[in-house]
């Protein structure tokens, strides 16, 4: 088994009519074995930027304490919060720092960028990383999210709307796949707010 | 194989680990305390390699009291939880510990908790975790009779159900577990559970 499928994860960011959704599910295991049922692996960097880490979960807790401090920093020097592009070079640049002993996740980033333009992206464990206009995907379950959204997906939703499709892709995705699941977490951003839902699916 | 397990009831949080000391095939010891207390309102219960597991708790425990005495106020369980995974978690890519661990405390604002730390360094505060061959038994078994507003009578009838359970289907059954608990009037041993006690050639 792969050190990247120990914990299992599902991580998904969609891009709507100015605003975002980043979802994720709830499951951490070890291997075959269910440890808990209310893992976080979305966090707030702040209002507007958004980072999912799937992947190994203790370097998921290690990179999100290391962002975490590095947008402090850049907050008290810069005095404003960061730009998702900007983060997303961060988050890029700090992975490949470990290029040949790396953190063993992959992040998905979003956020709302200037005029509010929505911004996703994912990247692997060493930092390429992949913009993408529409859908971003990460974890065990990726390849049911990749076929789940490419099915689901279309262009400039409303947040309400958005949330449906980010939910039913989430959930469709992890019921295949054994290692991730037992519910969903979806965060929905506008300019204005940001709607976080838990979702039921199957629990198992 | 050694068991570790606990769970959070009302108030109190509760922890219970074999106590075989075992080489290959051979039981050095069938009294050996597992479970460390770290100041007067928390546990360690700790599983692994036996080194490790009595150098690296050791390590935590002098910490603790050191930021005690230099601040003059205990460390809560989660901060002390948290400099715990730290340790773990620098330690992981140079020089690493097998150590579980199963952290139980109980502060005056925060109540009872239970944080579950894997050998990688994974933190999670849980109501109920456990470690080792034995958890596939106790967590399927606290999973049915669990409630969070378990009394401290209700809590040890389940963890003796789980003792029940490991000892009856594990095929290297530790026969002896000792059990202890921790609530506002500090961490103290609460039973021992033994089947087999030390025979010396003094009693035959």
């Amino acid at each position: 088994m792969s050190i990247f499928e120990y914990n299992g994860s599902a991580v998904v960011a969609m891009v709507g009519k100015n605003c975002f959704a980043i979802a994720s599910d709830r499951r951490l295991g070890v291997q075959l074995q269910t440890i808990a049922t209310d893992f976080q692996r979305i966090s707030k960097i702040h209002d507007r930027v958004f980072i999912g880490l799937s992947g190994l979960a203790t370097d998921v807790q290690t990179l999100y304490q290391r962002l975490v401090f590095r947008h402090k920093l850049y907050q008290l020097r810069e005095e404003r919060d960061m730009k998702p592009e900007t983060f997303a070079s961060l988050v890029s640049a700090i992975l490949y720092e470990k290029r040949f002993g790396p953190y063993l996740c992959q992040p998905v980033i979003a956020g709302l960028g200037e005029d509010d333009k929505p911004f996703i992206c994912t990247m692997d464990s060493i930092g390429a990383k992949e913009l993408a206009k529409d859908f971003v995907v990460s974890g065990t379950a990726s390849e049911s999210l990749y076929g789940a959204c490419e099915a689901m997906y279309k262009p400039d939703m409303e947040a309400e709307e958005l949330f449906e499709t980010i939910s039913q892709a989430l959930l469709s995705s992890v019921d295949r796949d054994c290692l991730s699941g037992w519910g969903g977490h979806v965060y929905v951003v506008t300019p204005t707010e940001i709607k976080e839902r838990i979702l039921k699916g199957r629990m198992d | 194989m050694e068991c570790v397990f606990g769970l959070v009831g009302d108030g109190f949080a509760i922890v219970a680990a074999d106590t075989s000391a075992v080489h290959s095939i051979l039981v050095h010891k069938n009294n050996e305390d597992k479970i460390m207390v770290l100041d007067s309102h928390k546990l360690i219960a700790a599983s692994g390699e036996p080194g490790d597991r009595v150098q690296f708790t050791e390590y935590v425990q002098k910490n603790v009291s050191l930021y005690q005495f230099r601040n003059g106020i205990p460390l809560t369980t989660a901060a002390a939880a948290n400099f715990t995974r730290g340790e773990l978690a620098t330690a992981l890519r140079k020089n690493p510990y097998s150590v579980n661990i199963l952290m139980a405390g109980y502060d005056k604002e925060a109540g009872a908790s239970l944080y579950y730390i894997d050998y990688i360094a994974t933190l999670h505060k849980v109501d109920k975790g456990a470690f080792g061959y034995g958890s596939y038994f106790s967590l399927s078994t606290m999973d049915r009779h669990y409630r969070s507003d378990m009394s401290v009578e209700e809590a040890i009838e389940l963890v003796d159900k789980c003792i029940l359970e490991i000892r009856s289907r594990l095929v290297i059954a530790p026969p002896n577990f000792v059990i202890k608990i921790v609530d506002k009037d500090g961490a103290r041993e609460h039973a021992w559970r033994q089947s087999v006690q030390d025979v010396t050639t003094a009693s035959l």
